[in-house]
């Protein structure tokens, strides 16, 4: 399981170009890693690709921080 | 000119004149093109001429479901779709009161409701590619309305607002998406026109005559190519000055 927090660490690192110890559970994109509106739609997009799941827009919107990814994602895959 | 090589391009409305002559502009610069519009036959024989790289995919513009599945097999024709270029278009004439609702809601359908549906699904691709280009046909009637045409000049003007604010929102990602808008062009369109109509406004272009698909063809091969990638949210009005605007 700790594998899913590590995948979605590596992509939001990769994408939003922040320190790796920024990326905890309780960052939240917008406000604590810089990342602007249209940065949460590609990284929900680059999970879907990363995982092989659907995130409908309703649920992309509580994906607020990388905890939210997270457990979405594990309930998901 | 331009080199579009490597680039695939999607046309709608390519069975027009003004639509086929940009997919030929576009193949000619080097891009692959998927050609789409209602009529297979002369979308295949625009296809066959062209040669390698053009692929048909029709589509009937007013069936969201078929509005739905045109990029999706765009994309798979192609590999990609990295140019979009809405040309499709259809008019619905009619003084402003005796306009029907069907009137107005077939001419909007077609004319900016598929624009908005395709633009969306081609974004994805263009976002994680960084580099995209959408150009949408408009019109100078929206710019300067025209009688007879209330419901095809909000159209087209609507699309300037949400190609504007499209834009805004993609600009940093590498994507541009722009406007050109015909003046009067030979087209089946003007066609319709009987003389007396066409010499009136002859009288209005300062270039003395109608436009040619041609010049449509370049503006877009121009805003489609790399060389562009600072021009975005911008209309190029292609009209012989019949409207400096």
């Amino acid at each position: 399981m700790s594998d899913i927090a590590d995948r979605v660490k590596k992509i939001v690192v990769e994408h939003l170009g922040v320190d790796e110890d920024k990326v905890v559970e309780t960052a939240s994109f917008i406000d604590d890693l810089g990342a602007d509106s249209l940065d949460t739609v590609e990284l929900v997009m680059a999970f879907e690709e990363e995982f092989g799941i659907e995130i409908p827009d309703d649920a992309a919107e509580t994906i607020q921080t990388v905890g939210d990814a997270v457990t979405f994602i594990k309930g998901a895959v | 000119m331009f080199d579009l090589t490597g680039k695939n391009a999607l046309v709608t409305g390519a069975s027009g004149g003004i639509g086929g002559a940009i997919a030929e502009a576009l193949h000619g610069a080097g891009a692959t093109v998927a050609l789409s519009g209602t009529r297979e036959a002369p979308l295949r024989e625009l296809a066959d001429r062209l040669g390698e790289r053009a692929h048909v995919v029709p589509a009937n513009l007013s069936d969201a479901e078929a509005v739905v599945a045109l990029p999706k097999a765009a994309a798979e024709a192609m590999g990609s779709v990295d140019i979009l270029v809405n040309n499709a278009g259809i008019t619905r004439d009619n003084l402003f009161m005796r306009m029907s609702d069907e009137e107005w809601a077939q001419v909007l359908e077609v004319n900016l409701t598929s624009v908005f549906r395709l633009s969306r699904s081609v974004l994805r691709g263009m976002m994680k590619a960084r580099w995209g280009r959408i150009v949408n046909i408009t019109s100078v009637v929206g710019t300067t309305g025209n009688p007879g045409q209330g419901n095809y000049a909000a159209a087209k003007a609507g699309l300037v607002g949400m190609s504007k604010s499209l834009a805004y929102e993609v600009a940093s990602r590498g994507i541009t998406v722009n406007c050109v808008a015909p003046g009067f062009i030979e087209t089946a369109m003007t066609d319709k026109l009987n003389e007396d109509q066409k010499g009136k406004i002859l009288t209005q272009i300062p270039a003395g005559a109608m436009g040619t698909p041609g010049d449509i063809a370049a503006a877009v091969t121009y805003l489609a190519s790399p060389d562009a990638g600072y021009v975005t949210g911008a209309t190029l009005h292609v009209n012989g000055g019949m409207a400096m605007v």
